[in-house]
């Protein structure tokens, strides 16, 4: 009888505390929480918990404000998900983030996460704003809760076509795709944007991502002497890949997407890497209007340098939490037309959203290897 | 027609690679009736063993000269994989000797997936990246290019070839292997030790599997840990094509294949007015497989096997 009558005040305890931290903190803050889902165990974890650590310290930053929507001092919380670069799990933690109340969501990651785990956002009415997920398919689902603050690959593709024509003077191109959504998706875009430029694609080749020789669709490229190879894949072929070009002594210029503007790709590809171009949504973080300030500010704090995405998730956070400012609510039904409206001078560069919640006028920076090192060469866009 | 040369040239250094492991697949077969799934992950764990001795021999002796460094990783490559091969057979095949010929075929799509995901725990799932130890020179022939590295690709793998077929048909050993082909039974009646005539042909197929790897790791300078599994599905294709259970007919196999992927991946878009494009290589190669298997169900050089008791 005791036992039992303790363990129900044992439980209610419990319940009221659980209720307390929901809701308030001791000083009579109403707490927000902003939820926030990236790759943080696997292989790509030290870019998951970079884009972690982006919004965390957009969220502390805010909370040093003090700041006060519709009366209430609040305090913003990041409740932080792993969904280890696995679609499957994304669902799973996008539907745990919904049943914790968040207002809003930063991420995901990846795009192959960002998409399915989008829907269930949508039909739980909460926005979304992803710092890094680039594949078209994400923001063309009509959904209006999803948002990214960085260039998607349409916008990749068409200004890697048009720097391929205007800029290097290529007429002849030829085109290699790993039959990947990313990669087919970008090559698809980049087809169309050389063909408004008014250059000629000699041939479409293609490959998948588990094959390492190249040589005999590269041989056929070199019958057709284009002068730029552009591959729409990742660092692992685009390595060898390069190899192969060399060794079968093409002169053709080479070009591709950020899939392969790593560290990654320089191991691989080598000495033979030498002259590939390569392309990176957004700018370079020197360039970037708080790049510099925004780096010191993160190696401070984490001691750490700043491996990628970290800016745009604390874009991505501060983006949000502006909008629930303006529209001087956390209720996600109200603020969310707000955000789409938004017009915020980030660290990444002025941050505004098109009908369908893509970045307007989102930049695209293009880098060149030499001496063994990816240098930057232009950025191209960003001004709308 | 430097352009045709050079897909005949890339076929014959895939090629070569083909041959040299469908052998390894072509001699179990005629031994044991038995098809060595895991045959592909031996030529995996080849090259990741003489990568690992590289990269431990560059950071230790940087100065070590190039050919010294690739004969101790070759070799250090070759002694792990037959004892591979060695045990593989022992624990996994041996046992199953007299079973329905289905559960040693299952057996080693286990052994292939098993190896696979103990190299990924070792070895990581990334690319790994395969130092250039020696230079690559470029040279023309007849308007094609050809490496350095292509060119040691090509004789390593002819006087492995020539080797092994000498082995077989001239020494002691390789008598006792045929006659263990014909008939297990009446070979060990005539005093033919079969176990260990079983082992030894287990692990010569493995020493040029680990061979192939590293030929294979150093052209394309990656290596990972799936990197055996669609190489060896080519490779018994190519025994296959070849007459599997026939050591001629694997390396006109394997050659054979490696031919008609560079020339099909290269050639297909044209003949086909750009209805098909080089994504059908692989098919490619299979239609060619299924057309020979319909006229000549043993294969090229293969005679007709009659089935084991």
């Amino acid at each position: 009888m005791i036992l039992k009558r303790s363990f129900a005040i044992v439980v209610a305890a419990v319940l009221v505390a659980g209720c307390g931290a929901e809701s308030e903190t001791s000083d009579g803050k109403q707490i927000v929480n902003i939820g926030h889902v990236g790759p943080l165990t696997g292989p790509i974890s030290h870019l998951g918990k970079d884009n972690e650590r982006g919004a965390g310290l957009a969220v502390d930053e805010a909370n040093e404000l003090d700041l006060v929507i519709d009366g209430v001092p609040v305090q913003f919380r990041l409740l932080s998900e792993d969904d280890e670069a696995n679609p499957q799990k994304a669902t799973v933690v996008a539907q745990k983030l919904v049943d914790s109340n968040i207002v809003g969501v930063v991420g995901h990651l990846n795009s192959g996460t960002t998409i399915p785990a989008s829907t269930i956002y949508f039909n739980s009415d909460i926005p979304q704003v992803s710092p890094s997920a680039t594949a078209i398919a994400y923001t063309h689902q009509d959904y209006q809760t999803a948002h990214r603050v960085m260039a998607n690959d349409e916008q990749q593709g068409k200004v890697l076509g048009d720097y391929a024509v205007k800029t290097l003077g290529a007429v002849g191109i030829a085109i290699i795709d790993d039959r990947s959504a990313y990669g087919k998706g970008l090559a698809d875009e980049f087809e169309s944007a050389i063909k408004d430029a008014g250059g000629k694609i000699l041939t479409r080749e293609f490959t998948d991502i588990t094959k390492t020789d190249f040589t005999a669709i590269l041989t056929k490229i070199k019958g057709l002497n284009p002068d730029l190879i552009f591959y729409g894949g990742m660092d692992s072929q685009a390595g060898p890949m390069m190899k192969q070009i060399k060794n079968l002594g093409l002169t053709s210029l080479f070009l591709a997407g950020d899939g392969v503007q790593t560290q990654q790709f320089m191991v691989l590809a080598g000495a033979e890497g030498e002259g590939a171009y390569a392309s990176s949504p957004g700018l370079p973080l020197d360039q970037m209007a708080g790049g510099k300030e925004f780096r010191e500010k993160y190696k401070q704090i984490y001691r750490e340098d700043i491996q990628l995405y970290a800016p745009y998730a604390y874009d991505a956070t501060f983006v949000m939490i502006n909008a629930m400012m303006r529209a001087n609510s956390t209720d996600p039904a109200i603020y969310l037309p707000f955000l789409r409206n938004t017009d915020f001078p980030g660290v990444t560069g002025r941050i505004r959203f098109d009908e369908r919640g893509d970045l307007r006028g989102g930049s695209i920076s293009l880098y060149r290897v030499v001496k063994g090192k990816w240098q930057y060469v232009e950025t191209i866009g960003g001004a709308d | 027609m430097d352009i045709f040369a050079q897909q005949v040239l890339n076929g014959l250094v895939l090629g070569s690679v083909y041959a040299l492991v469908a052998l390894g697949y072509t001699m179990v077969y005629g031994i044991l009736g038995l098809i060595n799934f895991a045959h592909g992950e031996v030529v995996m764990i080849g090259a990741m063993i003489a990568l690992a001795v590289v990269s431990a021999l560059l950071s230790m002796f940087p100065e070590m000269p190039p050919f010294l460094m690739i004969s101790l990783a070759g070799t250090a490559a070759i002694l792990v994989c037959m004892s591979l091969a060695f045990f593989i057979e022992r624990l996994a095949y041996r046992p199953l000797r007299n079973a329905p010929r289905l559960a040693p075929l299952i057996t080693a799509i286990g052994i292939s997936i098993l190896l696979q995901n103990i190299a990924m725990i070792i070895w990581g799932r990334k690319y790994k990246t395969v130092p250039q130890i020696f230079p690559t020179e470029t040279f023309e022939l007849f308007g094609a290019n050809i490496t350095s590295v292509q060119i040691f690709i090509i004789t390593i793998s002819a006087v492995l070839m020539a080797g092994l077929l000498g082995i077989v048909h001239f020494t002691k050993l390789g008598r006792a292997m045929r006659a263990t082909s014909e008939s297990q039974r009446v070979a060990g009646l005539m005093g033919i030790n079969v176990n260990k005539i079983i082992s030894v042909t287990f692990m010569i197929g493995a020493g040029l599997a680990a061979v192939a790897g590293i030929l294979i790791a150093g052209n394309y300078s990656v290596a990972h840990y799936s990197m055996g599994f669609m190489l060896g599905l080519k490779a018994f294709t190519a025994a296959v094509l070849g007459g599997i259970g026939n050591l001629g007919g694997a390396v006109l196999g394997g050659l054979l294949l490696g031919l008609i992927e560079s020339i099909g991946a290269g050639y297909i878009g044209d003949l086909t007015g750009g209805f098909l494009g080089s994504h059908y290589q692989d098919v490619f190669a299979f239609v060619v497989l299924i057309v020979v298997l319909v006229f000549r169900p043993t294969g090229i050089m293969g005679e007709r096997v009659s089935e084991r008791a």
